[in-house]
């Protein structure tokens, strides 16, 4: 199906951010662009997604160039889906910078760079091009460098050289990746490389190329090699280390789903397996990291991290089932961590450090900030009404039968259930230590105030309880996402409905 | 022909990877400089090498140059180009401040 709106996403935040960086000086305008642009990216995907649930997948061929010579840009469940939740994120997280992140990076395009993250993200979640793909990916790190190290603080300089350097050269192994592909099956376009390799056989060089790619996006999105992560998305202020958080490790993730579901599916035993071991240690690893920092920033870093695994251990399980607790995990996990950084960010701005051990009692004066910090704990932990639940009963269930025949994945199953716990341990611990105890400072001592900072998060708390609650309303689009992945079929029917 | 260029794209990623293991800053930058280049290369040399063939197929030329991998160079150029100056600029900002360009002695501490 040809549709317009499919390049929306894209148009709506690249076009706001142009126009955000002439008015430099007019905060004002700048912030209510911002607002309407998400907005209006929510409402177009809010259609896109309805669209496609009635008409199935949207495509659009750019330049009315036909696929597999021209770019296509496709929409399907999935990509819909994650384009609502990221506008939603985005929401929240632009609405808490207008009072957190200062006038100083206000005039200096810091809208106009949130634009152009998301102008990267959307067109990575709706790209049938791999190489566009690599494009968006640059859009997306290229603000992303930026905003790390707006501010030019002595920590921010620091981690944004290493995130920088880190993530060039593993954009570099793309394009290495890229020219592979090229050389061996002569096509990018993600469906007419689905229908390529399927023909050809996926081979022993095209599973090489496949690992390749793992290695590649296993940076991007934090997938066992993380290294990068702890010290990189705490040095940024709430907003910025939020927005990263919610968003750019998902990309990766994305694409991983994308690559491995659409092309490179039929070696499971060799690529799947990896992803598999990859994710499980990326679980425990992150546990263990989650566990033994005493710095808030540090421990919320290390649970991006476990998040990143568990979602991948839906894939490597490869089941419908497993695939839609995945899908459902993702969209919850994007939620939840945006908030917890945006919690963390309150209260490191309350007493000034991200010390646990110079924090204590921070409940008697500000209640509420505590009760979501306990509300997002139990979230990510996966107690029941609440939106973790779901995902993880899925996937963890879906192991386990699974494990009948491959006693490995009782394995993995047994680490997603022991993270689960080390997630609870590790955010109890900032409870206990940051909320519990006595109150050492009054209110007049604070460093900074909660004003205008509590409606993003009341408002993220909000979503998380719906996610949870009315999972019921939600899950059919997530079930088709799941089918229409494990699937691929129809993804190559839409896409190339001219040439097959 | 695509010999020559593989051995050429080895040398030059070996001298990167050289490169991106030193200490310094501006060496690690010219490190990941020159594996861009390998890589344009390597890409170049992927959709194969021909002279004299026009990007076009027609009914009177036999060889025919495919064009998308100059493409993608010329993209992958524009990106790397910019991303080097930012790493340039980033590099300078954060001697001016840091102090030092030995990575090192960029490893931070508990205290900040």
């Amino acid at each position: 199906m040809m549709n317009n709106f499919v390049v929306l996403p894209l148009v709506i935040p690249l076009l706001s951010g142009l126009l955000m960086a002439l008015l430099r000086k007019n905060v004002r305008v700048q912030r209510w662009l911002s607002i309407l642009s998400v907005l209006l990216t929510f409402t177009v995907s809010y259609h896109l997604l309805q669209t496609v649930k009635a008409e199935g997948i949207q495509i659009l061929e750019i330049g009315g160039w036909t696929a597999p010579f021209g770019i296509v840009l496709v929409v399907d469940l999935i990509s819909a889906l994650l384009l609502m939740t990221t506008s939603v994120v985005s929401f929240a997280c632009i609405i808490y910078a207008f009072k957190s992140i200062g006038a100083e990076r206000e005039k200096f395009y810091f809208y106009s760079l949130i634009q152009f993250l998301l102008t990267g993200i959307n067109g990575s979640f709706i790209t049938g091009d791999l190489f566009n793909l690599y494009v968006c990916f640059e859009v997306m790190l290229l603000a992303s460098y930026v905003l790390l190290s707006l501010g030019g603080g002595r920590v921010q300089l620091r981690e944004g050289i290493k995130y920088i350097v880190i993530n060039t050269l593993s954009s570099t192994f793309f394009l290495l990746g890229i020219a592979y592909l090229y050389a061996v099956v002569g096509t990018l376009n993600l469906a007419h490389l689905s229908v390529r390799v399927a023909e050809a056989g996926q081979t022993g060089l095209m599973t090489t190329i496949a690992v390749l790619f793992l290695i590649v996006f296993g940076i991007k999105a934090a997938l066992f090699l993380f290294f990068w992560l702890p010290g990189a998305y705490s040095a940024p202020p709430a907003a910025i280390s939020a927005i990263f958080a919610a968003l750019l490790t998902k990309v990766g993730i994305y694409t991983i789903f994308r690559l491995y579901t659409l092309v490179f599916y039929h070696q499971p035993h060799i690529t799947h397996t990896l992803i598999a071991v990859m994710a499980g240690l990326t679980m425990l690893l992150g546990g263990i990291g989650a566990i033994g920092q005493w710095d808030i920033r540090k421990i919320l870093g290390y649970n991006v991290i476990i998040g990143v695994g568990f979602v991948i251990s839906g894939l490597a399980v490869f089941t419908s089932a497993a695939v839609a607790g995945a899908i459902y995990y993702v969209i919850h996990d994007m939620v939840t961590k945006a908030l917890l950084f945006l919690l963390g960010g309150t209260m490191i701005s309350i007493v000034g450090t991200g010390k646990l051990k110079e924090i204590s009692g921070l409940i008697r004066n500000h209640p509420s900030l505590g009760w979501m910090f306990f509300i997002t704990t139990l979230a990510l932990a996966g107690v029941p009404p609440l939106s973790g639940f779901i995902g993880k009963v899925l996937i963890i269930k879906e192991g386990l039968s699974k494990g009948v025949f491959q006693a490995g994945f009782y394995w993995l199953a047994g680490i997603g259930l022991l993270s689960s716990l080390m997630i609870l341990y590790s955010l109890m611990k900032i409870f206990i230590n940051g909320f519990w105890g006595e109150t050492q400072l009054s209110k007049e001592m604070e460093k900074g105030t909660t004003q205008g900072l509590l409606f993003p998060c009341v408002f993220l708390t909000a979503v998380c309880v719906f996610l949870g609650l009315g999972a019921e309303l939600l899950y059919p689009y997530i079930e088709s996402a799941s089918q229409s992945l494990i699937d691929p079929h129809s993804y190559i029917q839409a896409v190339l409905s001219e040439v097959v | 022909m695509e010999t020559m260029m593989a051995i050429v794209i080895g040398i030059l990623f070996s001298i990167g990877v050289y490169l991106l293991l030193c200490q310094s800053l501006l060496r690690i930058i010219l490190g990941i400089s020159i594996i861009s280049h390998a890589t344009n290369l390597l890409i170049i040399t992927m959709g194969g090498l021909k002279t004299g063939g026009p990007p076009l197929i027609s009914d009177g030329f036999f060889s025919y140059t495919d064009p998308l991998p100059q493409a993608l160079i010329l993209t992958a150029i524009v990106i790397n180009f910019a991303l080097t100056a930012f790493l340039l600029v980033l590099a300078y900002r954060s001697y001016a401040v840091l102090g030092t360009e030995n990575m090192e002695q960029l490893r931070g501490n508990d205290d900040e």
